[in-house]
């Protein structure tokens, strides 16, 4: 039995072969529309998070199957104090498969431990969003035609965005990536991302709080928000939250393939005049989204 | 100085100058039933001070602790007042409830009854992370 905690979880091969099976999900729906009759999803939220929820019910639903779960933990046994290995063992009673979001850092692992089912980590946290990796890799498979040869801009909140993080951890496994790091000062990159992932596997990259310097070389600009419940200073999260806004000036000299991904939601760092602009793919995005999630819950309940 | 030799037991030697007593508290060496001597800023060649603990008596170390607190330790095991056995400690790959992660977000902060566990993720810079949530282990 596999679980999906973190990305490095998955080969390269596994990633690829699961871009395979969701484009198929994308050409050929109808095949996959029984595969999980019968089998049923819990979806454990035990804080908010409606859209990589309805993004996981919606593929299980696509696949034919059924889905149970809480969106919130105060609606769940937590709050009469129950641990999340007891809750994972009763859960795994009723449920195939877990799609598991919790606010503290390392509970769906603890998760796993003790699961007799798959669990699948919806976001711990600051610190892993497997599923959006996957998600953003699908984009980046489908809109580029390829996952290596690539320039990566990637601006914002470098320092928190567990996207980011994640996103550099999955793309220097392949072959000739280079990244532009565009953020504010305060929200550089982590020297521990720099040392452990970076310069450990060589590859090139470019800091600057400048995103028209680079603007022309890039393949993929991957825009993300300045989260608010990241800052502990009012002042600092005012001060940085509109620090870029991405808009049609700012896109003059970038390629004409460019494509913008943003792991939603977006407040003001990308202008909506964008939005009708080819190169923006966040909608899209959040689509492929749906479709890397059923390919995930087949391979992890073992259905071909 | 003189301590006297023992003829079964262990000698760690090579502990860093004024670190005896940090070692002598972690393997609890205080509860046993033999003979312990700490030397405290014994001349040594290679270090120029250094502690040893002499035990006067065979007993399983935690070596995970050893390396842990100070990885250029040296064991010997005495046996019949001859040295029979000597090996360096490493850095642990794990290490399980000797540190307490400091994320207050981390999931051990809310469900007590989880170990502690660090993995060594950088030999070289001797890094440990938190096994859950992989901040950084606090010095």
């Amino acid at each position: 039995m596999k679980h999906l905690i973190d990305i490095k979880d998955l080969t390269v091969e596994e990633i690829d072969e699961l871009i395979k099976v969701a484009k198929d999900i994308m050409q050929f729906p109808d095949k996959y529309s029984e595969k999980c009759k019968h089998k049923k999803l819990a979806t454990l939220f035990f804080e908010p998070s409606t859209r990589t929820r309805l993004s996981f019910e919606s593929a299980m639903m696509e696949l034919g199957g059924n889905v149970i779960g809480f969106s919130e933990a105060s609606s769940s046994s937590t709050a009469k104090g129950e641990s999340v290995s007891d809750t994972i063992r009763v859960v795994g009673g009723y449920a195939d498969i877990i799609a598991m979001r919790h606010p503290k850092e390392g509970a769906p692992l603890v998760a796993s431990i003790k699961s007799t089912i798959p669990i699948i980590n919806a976001g711990d946290g600051g610190h892993n969003h497997p599923t959006q990796t996957l998600t953003d890799l699908l984009t980046i498979a489908c809109e580029k035609n390829r996952l290596d040869n690539l320039t990566i801009g990637l601006c914002g909140d470098l320092k928190f965005g567990r996207t980011v993080h994640s996103l550099i951890t999955a793309m220097v496994r392949y072959k000739n990536i280079k990244f532009v790091l565009i953020s504010p000062e305060e929200l550089k990159i982590p020297d521990y991302i720099k040392e452990e992932v970076l310069d450990k596997n060589r590859i090139e990259y470019i800091e600057t709080n400048d995103i028209e310097e680079h603007m022309e070389k890039l393949d993929i600009l991957y825009m993300t928000r300045v989260q608010k419940e990241r800052f502990f200073n009012e002042e600092d999260y005012v001060r940085l939250k509109d620090y870029y806004i991405l808009n049609k000036s700012k896109l003059e000299k970038a390629k004409a393939d460019l494509a913008i991904l943003h792991p939603l939601p977006r407040v003001n760092e990308i202008s909506t005049e964008v939005d009708d602009d080819p190169r923006a793919c966040y909608f899209k995005q959040a689509r492929y989204g749906k479709y890397i999630r059923m390919a995930l819950i087949l391979k992890l309940l073992e259905i071909k | 100085m003189n301590i006297d030799s023992i003829k079964n037991g262990i000698v760690i030697d090579h502990i860093k100058a004024k670190k005896g007593m940090e070692i002598y508290k972690a393997l609890n060496l205080g509860e046993l039933d033999c003979s312990v001597a700490i030397i405290t800023n014994a001349k040594s060649k290679k270090m120029g001070r250094k502690d040893i603990i002499k035990i006067d008596k065979n007993i399983d170390l935690d070596l995970d602790i050893l390396g842990y607190l100070d990885s250029n330790i040296t064991i010997n095991i005495i046996e019949n007042n001859e040295r029979k056995e000597k090996y360096h400690v490493e850095l642990p790959k794990e290490i399980v409830n000797i540190a307490k992660c400091k994320n207050p977000r981390c999931i051990t902060s809310s469900e007590n009854e989880l170990q502690q566990i660090f993995i060594l993720t950088d030999k070289d810079k001797k890094t440990y992370r938190c096994k859950y949530c992989e901040t950084l282990k606090e010095e």
